[in-house]
């Protein structure tokens, strides 16, 4: 027998120990659901986890009142399958209380919000650890990112004083009011999630596959066409054949082009593609640290 | 189904240097050449460089995320980059190399299959070249690759690479590595990077790309002596799983196989190794770094912090423990000072006990003066535990032999361990 794993497996075994570590370490954690395929290789590797046991935590969804229909489609289903708990933190209900004011204009995202409704929920239900599917390497400010990450009581993130982690050694140790944002798959590239998916054949939602679909182009990304959006003069929706390669609510997620209508056509997308897959998110163009500034503040 | 690209190992490697000696060239020539660069954040980079009125592109800015990094053109803390061949994937902990932020470089060197230590060919070795090597040493990673550097500005004289790889020997010999490889480079033009060289006919070896996509990482894990250290207990509590008590972790050592005899530290008891059991259905044998979940054959009481080992083959259970500790935080080291230890899956509480001498890096002077152990210093010292820890010795099991402490006022994590 060769004793040698594969990196798929490697990286499996790596996320299994970090959500093992936080069920062992923490009171109440809580794992984030987006809908987008991170979140549902999380959730994956939390079964294989806890089997047969149930996820011993619930989901979290940030409901930004924008999502793709698809998304909450398929987010219902997963949870009647796995048996999990679901919570979800309405940005709309927070609009609705005045505690967060819409932004106007043709940008108009609720993006930002999220962070309210994100910090409010944590606090409502107590829960001392958030579970994130953020990867290193998305976004320059998340490469620096922990696996356990500390946050204060505001919710903030200071990267300059963050926890060393060496070896198999995480530090879950906090004040109380205080909570950890844990990142399971932070080695993993898109790469990886893709392959591993494939290889263990998760059912994703039909955004992921090449799909006709009406859209327009504004400044270089393709939006779809739909009513959260504010086209401007200029901007005609036509029909394309696109998929999206991340789920986000459908202000800011760019979709592509493209023709890959099964995973290893993805896998061979992906594998050649000259563009990062937030390439096409326009929440991360606003600045140069548009993602470090809103993670110091919360943001997931 | 079969895919492609997946039949591939993981190597983590570790870089340390300086701003000066091309380590952000390097790195981006590495990335570059196994186009695990995006045209998106090559366009960022060049726009930024622009904007700051840098007249070529800065590839440094590929690798500082922070602002303040950016600010100050300086990495501060260990950023990670992947990238990848139809080989191995690869994981960089880029570190900064200076004295500073020696904690950086002991954190990135904790998980690492390799080290790169970059030395500038004008230079020779110098001083951090040899804080690089102790503390890959220390740390001990498994394969060092000397990458002398800027080849192209001495012209290519195996003289220098000759002389080099002479004086780093002369100094490795005080030190414990085991595989040392010398590759004479020029990250900027790419000599010997990802293609080989005309410039250095002489060298005979391998690139750099062909040297970590080769090397051999398989013995990386210890596989001898069992040690299953237990995370979490599992008990579903449902009817179909009644009374299933699954033993989840990591095994950090040995080869574990259905049917084997066990013990249970602290407690003693022997059972037999019923089940090895996965979401996948059961497997015959687990291995290092596989996380599993073990059945055994008796109801005994197993929980977390507990570890499973073999009866003729079984860690020293300690209470006072040698240990060379690297040092985090600005307040420096208490003697008799109290402090968490986190150890696999326990926890306890320390003492420091004694403080037996601070080690200076650049020259490995063991220093019984000034024992005040200060920010990035590293000593020997012996802690007295609250209870007994199951420990190896570092070099022989780098998860059994390691500990980190935490400050028990502030929780920070202000030290990392290595036991002797």
């Amino acid at each position: 027998m060769n004793y040698q794993l594969n990196h798929l497996k490697e990286l499996e075994s790596e996320s299994i120990f970090i959500l093992r570590e936080v069920a062992a370490q923490f009171e109440n954690p809580v794992l984030m659901f987006s809908g987008g395929k991170d979140s549902i290789l999380m959730v994956k590797l939390a079964q294989k986890a806890f089997y047969p046991g149930r996820i011993p935590f619930p989901l979290l969804h940030v409901d930004t009142g924008h999502n793709f229909p698809e998304t909450i489609k398929f987010r219902d289903e997963l949870v009647k399958e796995t048996g999990a708990r679901l919570i979800v933190a309405s940005v709309q209900d927070a609009i609705n209380e005045g505690k967060v004011k819409e932004e106007s204009g043709f940008n108009a995202s609720r993006n930002g919000l999220q962070t309210v409704a994100l910090l409010e929920a944590l606090e409502k239900g107590k829960f001392d650890a958030a579970l994130g599917g953020a990867r290193r390497d998305e976004e320059k400010a998340r490469a620096k990112e922990r696996f356990f990450s500390h946050r204060d009581e505001f919710g903030q993130w200071d990267p300059k004083n963050q926890r060393p982690e060496l070896w198999n050694l995480f530090n879950g140790k906090k004040e109380y009011g205080e909570h950890f944002r844990i990142f399971p798959i932070s080695n993993w590239t898109e790469l990886d999630v893709w392959q591993y998916l494939a290889m263990e054949e998760v059912a994703l939602p039909n955004l992921y596959f090449a799909h006709q679909r009406m859209v327009f182009e504004r400044d270089g990304i393709l939006l779809a066409d739909c009513d959260y959006i504010q086209k401007k003069p200029t901007e005609v929706a036509k029909e394309m054949m696109v998929r999206c390669r991340t789920i986000g609510d459908m202000t800011c997620t760019g979709v592509w082009p493209s023709q890959a209508a099964d995973l290893e056509a993805i896998i061979d997308e992906i594998a050649i593609t000259r563009l990062t897959e937030r390439g096409g998110r326009s929440d991360d163009k606003r600045t140069e640290t548009s993602m470090e500034d809103r993670k110091k503040l919360g943001y997931f | 189904m079969a895919f492609k690209y997946e039949n591939s190992e993981l190597l983590r490697f570790t870089t340390a240097g300086s701003v000066d000696d091309g380590k952000s060239t390097l790195i981006g020539r590495l990335l570059y050449d196994s186009k695990s660069v995006y045209q998106d954040q090559l366009d960022a980079v060049e726009a930024s460089s622009l904007r700051r009125g840098e007249s070529e592109m800065n590839l440094a800015l590929l690798t500082d995320g922070l602002k303040a990094e950016r600010e100050q053109g300086i990495t501060i803390d260990v950023a990670y980059r992947y990238f990848s061949t139809p080989k191995r994937k690869f994981i960089i902990a880029d570190t900064p190399g200076h004295i500073q932020y020696t904690r950086n470089m002991v954190t990135g060197a904790s998980t690492a299959n390799a080290a790169l230590v970059l030395v500038d060919a004008r230079n020779g070795v110098v001083e951090q070249t040899r804080r690089h090597a102790t503390i890959a040493s220390l740390l001990q990673i498994p394969h060092l690759v000397v990458c002398i550097n800027k080849m192209d500005l001495v012209d290519y004289s195996q003289e220098v690479y000759d002389k080099v790889k002479s004086d780093f020997e002369k100094f490795a010999a005080k030190l414990d590595v085991k595989d040392v490889h010398f590759i004479p480079i020029s990250a900027l033009n790419g000599d010997n990077v990802v293609h080989r060289s005309e410039n250095t006919r002489w060298y005979e070896g391998p690139t750099l790309m062909y040297y970590l996509e080769n090397v051999h990482i398989a013995s990386d894990h210890n596989f001898i002596d069992v040690r299953f250290p237990v995370q979490y207990v599992i008990r579903p509590n449902t009817d179909e799983f009644h009374d299933y008590r699954g033993y989840a972790g990591r095994v950090a050592g040995g080869i574990m196989k259905k049917g084997d005899k066990v013990v249970i530290l602290p407690s003693g008891f022997t059972s037999k190794i019923a089940k090895i059991d996965t979401i996948d259905g059961e497997v015959p044998e687990a291995f290092p770094p596989q996380s599993v979940t073990i059945l055994l054959e008796d109801d005994v009481d197993v929980s977390r912090g507990d570890m499973l080992v073999r009866e003729n083959n079984q860690p020293r259970v300690e209470q006072d423990i040698e240990l060379m500790v690297c040092w985090f935080i600005d307040r420096p080291l208490q003697l008799k000072g109290k402090y968490t230890v986190r150890h696999t899956t326990q926890e306890a509480r320390c003492i420091i006990k004694d403080i037996r001498y601070r080690l200076n890096i650049n020259t490995l002077h063991r220093d019984i003066e000034n024992k005040e152990i200060k920010m990035n210093d590293i000593a020997r010292v012996v802690i007295r535990t609250t209870k007994p820890l199951f420990v190896d010795a570092y070099r022989k099991n780098r998860i059994t032999g390691s500990i980190i402490l935490v400050d028990e006022g502030t929780n920070e994590t202000v030290g990392a361990g290595m036991i002797i």
